[in-house]
């Protein structure tokens, strides 16, 4: 079976994220108030071929915590969808 | 006008190709061309690729001299210098940085890193040469200023990454702003790359069955047309709609594919290379067959594609970057195949050298297009009118707030984004990496190591687009005279001249004639000053509607650093020492940048300049330093000895006390931008030497003051602390880009 | 005895070079690892240089932190042999887990290339022992966009306690400044130790202050250290 991959990666929250502060300083500065909170992270997609979405999950989890994202500074979310 | 364009008007015209175009190519091929076919001509029949208007005013540049190896019409120009070969080339990338700042510089520099590859020389040094519309706060901002300071940003930060990531370090460079290039920045890059001289390659397909090697990324729709629709026309008002043909730039696999064509051509395994940059493939190919008097034959099936559903056309025409072609022998392609793989570089058999003549591609085993390879090339050539424009040119945008006191107006200017230091700039920049540097950025000109030699070399970029805009002529032979000061201050022989000359629409008699005029003045001053031509690129179409940039052609110059001989610092070292000024001063503020930032106006007369003047001035400057008598030496030119003299406070420890001319006014005596001249520092001890030498030669020579205190204390001036210079300096560009906030 | 250095080379590594012309200047032999390399018999120390591994696509050292070479480089230094990660080495033997914590995006969010001050933190590894003093300040230069380093107060705290910070960013009197922190590091970490001590991360990059034609000589203290704490002891 495959399997759509959603990784969601974000600097972990007690970590101060430079580039969502500029951002955050620079949109009332183009016109857009009442913004708050922006934090800039990235998003990885791909697809996982695998027997069942359990072991899918495993493959990609394993991906994500070893590759894909460095748990010292990022937190990540994945979601995985049948194709 | 052909019968047969009445049936197909809507194609070749809009391809960019003329009825004219058109009809020779019917002539050429003995046939109507397919859509392959004509795709391939109007890429290959561009302005940007052809040179077709710019061809036959260049042909008596001089471009010969007792170190020039490969002059006009290669890769880039080579040099040699104490046995070694030096490869240089300017490359502009101006309407793709409009469009996409970021990628538009980056695969600027991928471009003509991989010009000066092509020579089988590994790339040592970037300098880079940038004009933009005024910044916020300047004399002559307006509604464009943000979008100006957004281009900036974005093209420093491209050429940062892309530079940074291929490991070549950028030395140096200039940027300026003046009102010309807000609808049209320039973005000029100049590589300098080294190879032994028994391994410089040429873009040659010698050998008929020798393979045809495509090296590097995959080939995609990115770029289609990019020179003949981005560098050939002028801009209109929707430049985003554009945007499709911008390519991204991949550093990392620029650097996998340095590596790799190096690589190869160590091992012997190449006889001919060639980088694939405007019109691709079609351009990579027909050149070097032609250049060879062979043919070729190339499979599309073997051409790695990113994207489904490719056109022959698209493939042939696509400028997708880090691309390289290589032609070597069939019982060697295993090798090559094998190296690259160990490097994790793509590499891939597309074709083969015939002796027919003939460019001929298939796909799926049918021929999708079939014509002589030198025809390609051979594009046509254009003697456009020209015509001067009628009465001086003078422009006046005043300055908001007019500054008079002569303290204030030179604070001003050392504040200014023209003068002010570009630390924010080039600390953005490697500038270190390969460990050649030995004077890198803020010098007047950068001082780089051959390596594994002891032999340096100065190479310098400079421009001056004011004083074309007065007199084309005049402004080409200044550009030279001040890359050629520059070099001299920091103690080198300056002998070779690459360039780039940025125009509006050459279809315009008035820009075609400053288009003229500047390949004159450049080729006379590079006579007088012995510095040949070894080659340029030229870039037209800088122009949105009605509105052409300056004119502007950017020399780069190397010179060679005598043994032993170390270039002065710029800022003064030690109380008591004797500022002396070399050279004259005149009152000659015509389109300086006093008459740009505090009066905000521009108009003539530009200072007179006498290249004899210049030379023996710089034989003085070689002198001096190689005698090491200099303790700080700074080239007197924008903003004249006012500046000069700011900026050696400014980046020295002390300030200095200055009597002025008796019976000159001192606006013009500070300010005016009087060729030839050089501000030196010298110990007490010394001052007798200078003045011999000085003499010797017939340079003027005038004791301006010592250096001295903590103050830049000029008589009939306010005394300014050197604390406060300092701060202007330092600040004035981050101000100017808004990283302080006020 | 001549040491050697053996420097690996990551598919865009570049300052390869450097690090070989610098370790030769001082007088060592030297050998170029590419990164396919498993074997490192005969190797005296490795050296991680700078550059941009893989691109520092994805994040920085991240990819180059599984290339083959590494496996051997992990069984090098638990063999107790001396491993200096410089620039992008630092941050490869972070994702490599032979260093704790992370190199992030500069604080002012732009690369930057400048001479910068550090102060030595200790003399106990085999790059500080040689010829410096505790609170030295050097002179060396940095180039990095992501040179920020981050690890939780737990790490630190083990940082200090055991003497493991190797260099922090200083001003010239060896005052912690905020203004001399070039990058927003936390505790102006320049460059850290394992607990073993034999292995040393560090941003700014020494081999660049080794020749005085193209630079300081700063860094000649901290490689002339580590050579000379391979030579075996008088007896």
């Amino acid at each position: 079976m495959k399997f759509a991959a959603h990784l969601n990666v974000m600097p972990r929250a007690e970590i101060s994220d430079p580039q969502g502060q500029t951002v955050e300083r620079t949109l009332p500065a183009i016109g857009f108030e009442g913004i708050t909170g922006v934090r800039v992270g990235k998003r990885i997609t791909f697809t996982v071929e695998a027997p069942d979405e359990n072991a899918a999950r495993t493959i990609a989890a394993s991906a994500s915590e070893k590759l894909l994202a460095n748990p010292v500074i990022e937190d990540f979310e994945l979601e995985l969808n049948p194709l | 006008m052909t019968p047969e364009t009445a049936t197909e008007p809507p194609l070749h015209r809009s391809l960019g190709l003329t009825d004219d175009e058109y009809s020779r190519i019917q002539e050429i091929l003995g046939r109507a061309p397919n859509h392959a076919e004509l795709a391939m001509y109007s890429v290959m029949w561009s302005e940007h690729c052809s040179y077709k208007s710019s061809r036959s005013h260049l042909k008596d540049l001089p471009s010969d001299g007792p170190h020039v190896l490969i002059g006009p019409g290669e890769g880039a120009g080579v040099i040699q210098v104490d046995g070694i070969a030096v490869a240089m080339r300017i490359e502009s990338h101006n309407h793709p940085s409009f469009v996409e700042p970021v990628q538009g510089a980056a695969t600027g520099i991928g471009g003509v890193v991989r010009d000066v590859v092509s020579m089988g020389a590994r790339p040592m040094a970037l300098l880079d040469s940038l004009r933009f519309g005024p910044l916020p706060g300047d004399t002559g901002a307006d509604r464009t200023a943000d979008r100006n300071r957004w281009l900036t940003g974005g093209v420093v930060s491209g050429i940062s990454s892309y530079g940074n990531c291929i490991g070549v370090p950028t030395v140096g460079g200039e940027i300026k702003f003046e009102s010309s290039y807000s609808g049209n920045p320039l973005v000029n890059v100049m590589c300098v790359g080294v190879v032994p001289v028994d391994r410089i390659m040429l873009a040659r397909a010698p050998g008929p069955g020798n393979a045809v090697l495509l090296l590097g990324s995959t080939t995609g729709r990115d770029g289609i047309g990019g020179v003949s629709v981005l560098a050939s026309a002028a801009f209109d008002e929707e430049a985003g709609t554009k945007r499709p043909s911008v390519q991204v730039g991949d550093p990392f696999t620029e650097k996998l594919l340095i590596e790799g064509s190096l690589s190869l051509i160590e091992k012997g395994l190449v006889v001919g290379i060639q980088d694939l940059g405007g019109a691709g493939l079609c351009c990579a190919t027909s050149e070097s067959a032609a250049k060879a008097g062979t043919g070729m034959t190339i499979d599309l099936d073997e051409v790695p594609l990113r994207e489904k559903g490719m056109e022959p056309f698209e493939i042939l025409t696509s400028e997708s970057q880090e691309r390289m072609l290589v032609i070597m022998k069939p019982e060697l392609v295993q090798d090559a195949i094998d190296e690259c793989t160990r490097l994790g570089l793509r590499a891939s058999v597309i074709g083969e050298v015939t002796d027919s003549g003939r460019l001929t591609v298939t796909r799926g085993g049918e021929v999708v297009a079939d014509v002589p390879a030198a025809s390609l090339g051979d594009g046509p050539l254009y003697h456009r009118p020209y015509t001067a424009p009628t009465g001086p040119r003078v422009i006046r945008t005043p300055a908001p707030d007019p500054v008079t006191a002569p303290d204030e107006a030179l604070l001003k200017l050392v504040a200014s984004a023209n003068i002010a230091s570009k630390r924010w700039v080039w600390e953005q920049y490697d500038y270190q990496v390969m460990l050649n540097t030995v004077a890198g950025p803020g010098p007047d000109a950068a001082i780089l190591r051959l390596p594994g030699t002891q032999t340096r070399i100065a190479v310098t970029v400079d421009g001056n687009g004011r004083y074309g805009e007065i007199d084309p002529r005049e402004g080409a032979r200044h550009s030279v005279a001040e890359a050629y000061r520059n070099l001299s201050t920091v103690g080198a022989e300056p002998v070779a001249v690459t360039n780039c000359m940025n125009f509006g629409n050459p279809e315009i008699p008035e820009v075609m004639w400053q288009f003229v005029e500047a390949v004159q003045g450049m080729g006379e001053a590079c006579r007088v000053l012995e510095t040949p031509i070894t080659g340029g690129n030229v870039s037209f179409y800088n122009q949105t509607l009605d509105d052409a940039i300056y004119p502007t052609p950017m020399i780069g110059m190397i010179g060679i650093v005598a043994p032993g001989s170390i270039a002065p610092p710029i800022g003064f070292q030690n109380e008591e020492d004797i500022i002396v000024l070399l050279g004259r001063t005149k009152d000659e503020l015509g389109a300086s940048e006093y008459q740009r930032t505090i009066l905000g106006a521009l108009e003539g007369p530009l200072p007179e300049l006498d290249l004899n003047a210049e030379a023996t001035l710089g034989w003085l400057m070689r002198e001096l330093i190689s005698r090491d008598l200099l303790n700080s030496a700074h080239d007197c030119s924008e903003g004249g000895i006012g500046v000069a003299l700011a900026e050696m406070a400014a980046q020295g420890r002390w300030g200095a006390q200055i009597r002025t001319e008796p019976g000159r006014d001192l606006i013009p005596w500070l300010f005016s931008e009087t060729t030839a001249r050089v501000v030196v520092a010298v110990g007490p001890g010394d001052l007798a030497e200078l003045k011999d030498l000085a003499k010797g030669i017939g340079t003027p020579v005038a004791e301006l003051g010592v250096v001295k205190g903590k103050l830049l204390s000029i008589r009939g001036m306010a005394d300014i602390k050197t604390a406060v210079i300092k701060e202007a300096y330092e600040q004035g560009f981050p101000r100017s880009m808004g990283e302080i906030e006020e | 005895m001549r040491p050697t250095v053996g420097v690996v080379v990551f598919p865009g590594s570049n300052c390869d070079r450097d690090a070989d012309y610098s370790f030769e200047y001082l007088g060592a032999d030297t050998k170029f690892l590419w990164h396919l390399e498993t074997d490192l018999d005969g190797i005296d120390v490795i050296v991680l240089p700078g550059g941009f591994a893989y691109g520092d696509y994805l994040r920085t050292g991240a990819m180059a932190a599984y290339s083959p070479v590494m496996d051997s480089v992990r069984r090098f230094a638990a063999a107790g042999k001396p491993v200096i990660g410089i620039c992008n080495g630092f941050q490869v033997l972070c994702e490599a887990g032979l260093l704790p914590g992370a190199l992030r995006r500069n604080s002012g969010l732009r690369f930057r290339c400048m001479p910068v001050r550090i102060r030595v933190e200790t003399l106990e590894s085999p790059f500080t022992s040689g010829g410096m003093w505790p609170g030295q300040v050097l002179t060396i230069p940095i180039a990095h966009f992501d040179g920020s380093y981050y690890a939780g107060d737990e790490t630190l705290e083990e940082l200090l306690a055991e003497r493991r910070i190797a260099f922090r960013y200083c001003d010239a009197e060896g005052e912690l400044t905020p203004e001399s922190n070039p990058n927003g590091s936390r505790l102006h970490i320049a460059g850290i130790l394992n607990p073993e001590r034999n292995v040393l991360g560090m941003m700014p990059h020494p081999e660049r202050a080794v020749d005085p034609a193209v630079g300081g000589t700063d860094g000649r203290l901290i490689l002339n250290s580590l050579l000379y704490s391979l030579q075996p002891a008088e007896t």
